[in-house]
């Protein structure tokens, strides 16, 4: 059975269809990827899912269960897991910190337990951040764990919050355009961690992305949207050859 | 009759708000800051109307003391803007509540110093004069408020609409570093525009003067007032500056009137209303974060 | 200085970085406990108000400085713990009951308001706040049974473990009283800080949107910050009320709500250090103003007339050369002398240079 179904989604903003009608589902330790001119509804998608938005029409299945209704705080603790097209990171804390808040969908103390710290809440504490360090070695973010947000380079920024994503331990994860920004070099990176994450951790990956080289090297299936409603579906291959595709992109490129 | 006399004085004393609401929109249209001064801005104001126009004082003719006021205080924002808040400038909007809370306490203490604690009032040309309109007395200090705010409003909301000053104005205030990039010089906008709030403060003060007495103190609450009365409006409206401060102006008497014991705090009430319903205020502006 | 090597997840867990930490905060104690004996009965007094005005700014550090909520009101809930503790105990009962209560009470009212209040950010938060001060001072001439009306309550002695505690009978127990309870309460802001509920403040100060993500329930960690911060601030209300012997709705004016906000920034928001450091300028700058005047006048011949209003002058001038200068507050300064001095001789210029963005609006049209 899938592990997310998108079914007739849409949303609109002050009568512009942002997303209209779209449908995909995407298999459990697949990547899946929504490609698409800018402005054709992709981070709308993403935003539909992780129900900061609510929709129009349409519903979204999660693992067999509809999470149309459920407020964005419970997306988390049921296994999705995303991150952001300009990084919302906690600025002002440490990149552990940031991972431990990664962990607050599975917290399992209370906070008249944590007033007073009680043995209960430290063995808590101990399990999140072992949890936290497997996160940090699988990212190899050993060197900055202690470093403050504010003060690390965009690329390992890209990364920390892929990690603090990770550590909420998720069935699927959401990647907003993870490789804008990034060098030739920091791109590689990410296309291995992609990789690594699907086969060495199991886990769904369902993507935005422009860079075609990355999507092809680490998609699946690739869904192509514009104007919020879906183009064509298949192999990297398939969608770029598509000629509704390419007309999509190129009729951008005139306007813009 | 009574109701009317009421309503009256509510609109005078409305107008005043609603122009130190105009102060508080105009700052936060430009630069999404709040001036928590602009109260004692307003006091001095009126103090410098006193300096001015008083025969105490230099015994200046209304009309030109009302003037030379608002230039002073007017170039009193410029130099404010240019020597402190530039300081600042690109730090996060509650930097700037603190720093003008802070200039606040430093103004009401200058002006203590200068001019004493004792209320003071203006002497105008117009003291105790009251047209009648059958039974309905109009003092005419209050008229003069009132046409005074009409004209004002109208020759900012043609400014802001119309002129390139303005919409330059409005263009930095939606987004600093693209309207850098536009080849707007955004510094220098937001100086202009904490002088435009000095005279619009002057004026405002001077005719708070006009109606009541003006000491050191009287910025505080008044300017609170006025911020609520902007806020009910939407913080970024100025018809919604204006509305919200004749709803202030004319809900205060009428509390004070029909339930005494919250007449102090009825405008307080009305803005916590309203916010409550809708929180961005009556013409709210704000909406969710982009992600 | 000492360069540790973490060998635990422990490490970072514990309250204290290692023995050499620990040390420095057991003389900190040490010292605190000792000072009834350094000082004299006034300075006593002083330090006593400087402990209640930590308490206080713990509670608004607690939503203004790690949750990113400014509130421009909490002297409403020292004014109401302050009324629920007297008004207790005239109604017989015992003090530690009636602290609790107090606590309690301000802490389940302000999760009431912040329902609705924490609906606005920003601006509109700090005016609503503000005027729900200017609301308390009105009320507490109203509810005249509770608050005493015009009149205001006054504090009867405390009677605690069969000793008579009182501000001027027995300052030095009124002073260890309120020692043990910041001490109590700063213990446990630290525990809360460091686990979930504490990270999940940091997170909506810092990314609501992204804290929603991650699962947070974003207003329910906001109301429950605000009551929390609103407890601690009605803890220090009781106190102060006791420390003042009497209080009426003129006690807890707006002024003071400014105050204390202003208190925290001086002291540096979102960090704990800030709250104390806050508090000793608040308390000690007038102290240190007249003394500096009387110094003047009296061996170097300048006379300064003493304006009213000076203090709080001066207090201002501190706050605005504070923010442009030093955003991060007396914290900011006393972590970069810290620094400094851990790295000597090795301190490079510029190690502290902020970068600067531009503002963004949050407004769309």
């Amino acid at each position: 059975m899938s592990l997310l179904q998108v079914k007739d989604l849409s949303i609109s903003f002050g009568g512009v269809k942002a997303v209209d009608g779209v449908s995909f589902d995407v298999e459990p330790g697949e990547v899946f990827t929504l490609v698409g001119p800018n402005g054709a509804g992709k981070s709308t998608i993403f935003n539909l899912i992780s129900r900061l938005y609510e929709p129009g029409g349409g519903r979204i299945i999660f693992d067999g269960e509809d999470i149309t209704g459920r407020p964005a705080h419970d997306v988390a603790g049921l296994g999705i897991a995303r991150t952001f097209q300009n990084i919302e990171l906690f600025d002002h804390s440490s990149v552990l910190q940031n991972l431990l808040i990664g962990r607050h969908c599975r917290r399992d103390t209370r906070w008249f337990e944590e007033l007073f710290f009680l043995p209960k809440v430290r063995r808590s504490e101990r399990e999140h951040r072992r949890q936290v360090e497997e996160v940090i070695d699988f990212l190899d973010l050993a060197a900055y764990r202690d470093k403050l947000i504010a003060g690390l380079p965009y690329g390992v920024r890209k990364v920390v919050e892929i990690a603090r994503a990770l550590s909420s331990e998720p069935k699927l994860i959401l990647l907003d355009e993870p490789a804008s920004g990034l060098s030739v070099e920091e791109t590689q990176n990410m296309a291995w961690w992609i990789e690594d994450m699907q086969k060495d951790l199991g886990l769904t990956v369902l993507m935005v992305e422009h860079d075609m080289s990355l999507v092809s090297r680490v998609s699946n299936r690739v869904l192509a949207v514009a104007e919020g409603r879906p183009l064509a579906m298949g192999t990297a291959a398939e969608v770029q050859a598509d000629p509704k595709v390419i007309e999509a992109y190129l009729g951008t490129e005139e306007t813009a | 009759m009574d109701i009317l006399q009421l309503l009256v004085s509510g609109i005078a004393n409305g107008c005043i708000y609603g122009l130190l609401a105009l102060g508080f929109v105009l700052i936060y249209k430009a630069s999404e800051a709040v001036n928590f001064a602009q109260g004692d801005m307003m006091m001095l104001g009126a103090f410098l109307g006193v300096t001015f126009i008083n025969a105490s004082y230099a015994d200046l003719p209304f009309l030109i003391g009302i003037t030379l006021a608002a230039l002073l205080l007017g170039l009193f924002g410029y130099l404010l803007d240019r020597f402190v808040l530039r300081a600042i400038f690109g730090q996060p909007q509650f930097a700037m509540v603190i720093l003008t809370i802070a200039l606040g306490f430093l103004i009401r203490f200058v002006a203590g110093v200068i001019w004493g604690h004792d209320p003071t009032s203006l002497e105008t040309p117009f003291v105790g004069q009251v047209w009648m309109l059958g039974e309905l007395m109009i003092p005419v200090v209050d008229a003069v408020i009132i046409l005074t705010t009409v004209g004002l409003t109208s020759i900012l909301y043609f400014f802001f609409a119309r002129t390139r000053l303005g919409v330059a104005m409005q263009a930095s205030s939606q987004n600093q570093m693209a309207a850098y990039y536009m080849g707007i010089p955004v510094k220098r906008i937001n100086a202009i525009v904490w002088a435009l709030s000095g005279v619009v403060a002057a004026i405002a003060g001077v005719l708070f003067a006009a109606k009541g007495a003006v000491e050191p103190s009287v910025g505080l609450l008044f300017g609170i007032k006025a911020f609520a009365a902007a806020v009910i409006g939407g913080l970024g409206s100025l018809p919604g500056a204006l509305l919200g401060g004749l709803l202030v102006g004319i809900v205060e008497p009428f509390a004070g009137r029909y339930l005494p014991e919250v007449g102090q705090i009825a405008p307080y009430l009305l803005m916590l209303v309203v916010l409550v319903l809708r929180p961005g205020g009556l013409f709210a502006q704000i909406s969710q974060k982009k992600v | 200085m000492s360069n540790r090597f973490k060998s635990r997840y422990d490490d970072d867990i514990n309250l204290f970085e290692g023995r050499w930490h620990l040390a420095q905060y057991a003389l900190l104690i040490a010292l605190l406990l000792a000072a009834p004996w350094l000082l004299g009965v006034y300075y006593l007094g002083e330090l006593t108000a400087v402990l209640i005005w930590s308490l206080a700014g713990l509670g608004l550090m607690l939503i203004s400085g790690h949750t990113g909520q400014v509130s421009l009101g909490h002297a409403a809930f020292m004014a109401i713990g302050a009324f629920t503790n007297l008004a207790l105990m005239m109604r017989g009962w015992h003090f530690i009951p009636a602290l609790l209560a107090s606590a309690v009470t301000s802490g389940v009212l302000g999760a009431i308001i912040s329902r609705p209040i924490l609906r606005m950010s920003g601006i509109y938060l700090a005016i609503a706040t503000l005027a729900l001060s200017i609301i308390i001072e009105d009320l507490s001439i109203l509810a005249e049974p509770i608050t005493g009306g015009v009149a205001g309550l006054f504090a009867p002695p405390i009677d605690l473990f069969g000793l008579t505690i009182d501000r001027y009978s027995s300052p030095k127990a009124f002073y260890y009283l309120c020692l043990t309870v910041l001490v109590i309460v700063t213990l446990g802001y630290l525990n809360l800080l460091r686990s979930a509920s504490g990270r999940s403040f940091l997170a909506v100060r810092d990314s609501e949107v992204s804290a929603r993500a991650l699962g947070v329930n974003v207003t329910r960690a906001k109301t429950l910050s605000f009551a929390l911060s609103c407890a601690m601030t009605g803890l220090a209300g009781a106190l102060y009320a006791h420390l003042a012997q009497a209080v009426n709705y003129e006690s807890f004016l707006v002024l003071i709500s400014i105050t204390l906000l202003l208190q925290v920034v001086i002291g540096g928001l979102g960090s704990v250090h800030g709250a104390f450091f806050g508090a000793i300028v608040v308390v000690l700058l007038p102290q240190s103003i007249a003394m500096l005047r009387d110094f003047l006048n009296n061996t170097a011949g300048i006379s300064i007339a003493a304006y009213p209003g000076m203090d709080t002058a001066l207090f201002a001038l501190l706050i605005l050369l504070m923010v442009i200068y030093e955003p991060r507050g007396l914290y900011g300064v006393w972590f970069k002398v810290r620094t400094w001095l851990q790295l000597f001789p090795l301190y490079r210029k510029g190690m502290f240079r902020r970068t600067r963005t531009y503002l963004k609006t949050e407004r769309q049209r």
